[in-house]
């Protein structure tokens, strides 16, 4: 018979073991759900996993877009990762996303038509202000009132969404438009866009500012003073009091911090991949990240290969939908499995799983 | 970048042909929304499905559901591109940036953008006039109102909608002045849960017609609750009939689409601009169901017939916009630039366009 011996402390080796564990469980369990449908397994996972890496026809167009698709997770799950770890539970990074956006492409849209190398710069300030600002309000909540975070940021997303849909039909909206929402395209304006930086690469400013957050977080949570306050704070709040954590300092810290990288991940988006404001500019990039930060486990490089992880089977997933004609739906429920079979996997990392004989009576 | 990207796709294209030289012409079909939403979507999807019927052997279609318009409709549309497809369909107006820009990088490829006004060497666009069936609807729902409130559920404020409001009530105004229109913006096409808390509050507001701009059949559901009547929008929404679904607007894109792969095959595809109307068969007038009375039901075809001889034109003045000021003078028709880029309300309707 099994039974299950907690670990005295979670286990280094099974923490590293579980996710690719993980990957290679979920692709039987969605290889069974693939022959289910009528389909052969073993393509629609090669198509999910291999293709869009290897592929000799468009491999060197799905590389690059994997980098684009996971920046903005990467970016917006690092400054989460801050706040969850210290017990700060920022839900609205898709408002703070949007707000970032919004401020960053007005700016550059008050200079248009000039041309001019400090506009991209000022750009980038507003994006990651707008963010800060979106993700200061449920901050203030917290220490002022002592208002949840947690619903307070989650309502804020319903309110940026509402400015967003004003102001693509308002005050941003492009004037040539011939009546149509949306900004004029602030990729196809020089002095605001955001293009590849090395051809071929897909690397554009927001994957740079997301290789570097993962570093800095790094440093930053193993180095830092203020480092050591998120974790011990996290861990227990009643130690990190007497430990002299000024934890409203936190509060603000964390929240702030984790607006201002996703402001940055939607100014990115906006002057590069989306080029406009639009009244469907968000796509859930925030909201996903709180996914991508728990894959992985809340840890810099974890949660950089978390985001490409996803962002891989975003892009295969699409690949099997036009390749196989699978529906998207199943192509959801496989990512599902592969966030179900990872957080069951933790199981692994917490408990012994000891194989016992029954003990005679 | 370009460079490279054009570089890997001559390459690619290459590989592409000496793998597929079984001549089939590959269809690609790009959707907003799910096959099954019932509407919008599901209406082209049934026009894919008589592509296929009608070439069998001769054409492959490809599609991908639920597609976000913005940067994940651009990739979708490269990596179509990049794995032979000859022709790809784009069937929502927030394609229409990233639609262009594949385009710039695959000038052997042909584009179509369903509802947009861009057009480049391989982009064609296309639409339906719409309006033509609002002109029906708004005759039916001028008459059939009781309590003289007609609720109307927009999506996004683009002139398509803006236009399809406007015709509405013009032709509901015409059999019962005093009609009152209320609209509610969803900022979506597809979004079964905002479509029927817009049609909820409308109805509490007191409307027992409802229209709607938007793609899932929501608001029959609430409509059918409440004892209103509704219209399928779209895809014919049969299965409300006969009440409350009273009749619908059916886009029927199965000829198009057949036309226009069948120009790639012969080597004759051109940019072109289609808006085509009842006339053409691309808007259908979905079955007047008995729910409607005899001789209501008798004038909303008699005005089909009209429009599809083109002795009548639903945007016929004298119109005057909603501040008053004089539009089209009397038995004057608007042109087609005018309706393409409608941004107004027509006299007597309340409220604003969002902006």
């Amino acid at each position: 018979m099994i039974s299950l011996i907690k670990r005295p402390q979670p286990s280094k080796t099974w923490m590293v073991a579980t996710p690719v564990l993980a990957v290679i469980v979920t692709m039987i369990l969605g290889g069974l759900l693939f022959a289910a449908m009528g389909k052969d397994p073993f393509v629609a996972i090669r198509t999910i996993f291999w293709d869009p890496l290897f592929s000799p026809d468009f491999a060197a167009y799905s590389r690059p877009q994997l980098l684009v698709k996971a920046a903005p997770l990467i970016l917006i799950a690092i400054g989460l990762s801050l706040g969850f770890k210290a017990g700060i539970w920022n839900i609205g990074a898709e408002g703070q996303y949007i707000m970032g956006a919004i401020c960053g492409a007005a700016i550059g849209l008050a200079f248009y038509p000039m041309e001019a190398w400090f506009i991209f710069p000022l750009m980038v300030i507003g994006g990651a202000l707008g963010g800060f600002l979106w993700g200061l309000i449920p901050a203030l909540c917290k220490t002022k009132f002592n208002a949840p975070e947690i619903l307070v940021s989650l309502m804020l997303v319903y309110f940026a969404e509402q400015i967003m849909i004003a102001v693509s039909l308002g005050a941003l909206r492009n004037p040539e438009g011939n009546g149509f929402p949306g900004s004029r395209n602030l990729a196809q304006y020089a002095s605001s866009a955001n293009p590849e930086l090395i051809a071929g690469t897909g690397a554009h400013w927001g994957v740079m500012a997301a290789f570097a957050a993962v570093v800095a977080a790094y440093v930053l949570l193993s180095k830092h003073m203020l480092g050591f306050q998120i974790r011990v704070t996290g861990e227990s709040p009643r130690a990190a009091g007497f430990a002299g954590v000024n934890s409203k300092r936190l509060i603000i810290f964390c929240l702030g911090t984790s607006g201002a990288l996703a402001g940055l991940a939607g100014l990115f988006e906006v002057t590069g991949p989306a080029g406009q404001i639009t009244t469907s500019f968000n796509t859930g990039y925030g909201f996903t990240a709180i996914i991508v930060a728990f894959l992985g486990r809340l840890n810099p490089i974890g949660i950089m290969l978390a985001g490409l992880l996803l962002a891989l089977t975003f892009i295969g997933g699409e690949l099997a939908q036009f390749m196989l004609s699978l529906p998207s739906a199943s192509i959801q429920v496989f990512q599902g499995m592969l966030l179900m079979t990872l957080l069951a996997m933790d199981i692994l990392v917490n408990y012994k799983i000891v194989w016992r004989k029954k003990e005679a009576v | 970048m370009f460079k490279k990207i054009l570089a890997t796709t001559a390459l690619a294209v290459g590989l592409a042909g000496a793998a597929f030289a079984d001549d089939k012409t590959k269809v690609g079909f790009v959707y907003v929304g799910p096959i099954n939403d019932g509407g919008w979507t599901q209406g082209h999807d049934h026009g894919r499905q008589e592509l296929e019927k009608h070439f069998g052997d001769k054409v492959e279609t490809v599609f991908v559901e639920n597609v976000p318009e913005g940067p994940d409709a651009e990739r979708i549309m490269t990596q179509m591109a990049l794995t032979g497809t000859d022709i790809i369909f784009a069937t929502s107006f927030g394609f229409m940036d990233p639609t262009i820009n594949v385009a710039a990088k695959f000038p052997d490829v042909k584009f179509e953008h369903a509802t947009g006004y861009k057009q480049a060497d391989n982009v064609s666009v296309y639409s339906a006039r719409f309006y033509e069936g609002r002109a029906i609807q708004g005759t039916i729902a001028g008459r059939m109102t009781k309590s003289n409130i007609v609720g109307y559920i927009g999506s996004v404020p683009i002139p398509e909608v803006v236009r399809g409001i406007n015709s509405a009530y013009i032709h509901a105004k015409k059999v019962n002045p005093d009609v009152e229109f209320k609209v509610i913006w969803i900022y979506e096409w597809m979004n079964p849960a905002k479509e029927a808390d817009a049609a909820k509050a409308l109805l509490e507001q007191g409307a027992d017609v409802i229209l709607q701009h938007t793609d899932s059949t929501a608001p029959l559901a609430a409509a059918k609750e409440a004892g209103a009547i509704g219209f399928g929008q779209a895809s014919d929404m049969y299965d409300f009939a006969p009440n409350p679904r009273v009749s619908s607007i059916i886009d029927d894109w199965a000829p198009y689409y057949i036309e226009r792969t069948q120009a790639v095959m012969d080597g004759t595809w051109s940019s072109t601009n289609t808006w085509g109307g009842i006339a053409s068969g691309m808007v259908g007038i979905g079955e007047i169901t008995d729910a409607v009375p005899a001789d209501v039901k008798a004038e909303a075809l008699a005005m089909k017939d009209a429009i599809v001889a083109g002795t009548y034109h639903p945007f016929t003045g004298p119109l005057n916009k909603q501040d008053g000021t004089p539009w089209l003078a009397e038995g004057e028709v608007a042109d087609d630039g005018a309706l393409a880029g409608m941004s107004f309300y027509v006299e007597g309707l309340t409220g604003e366009i969002p902006q």
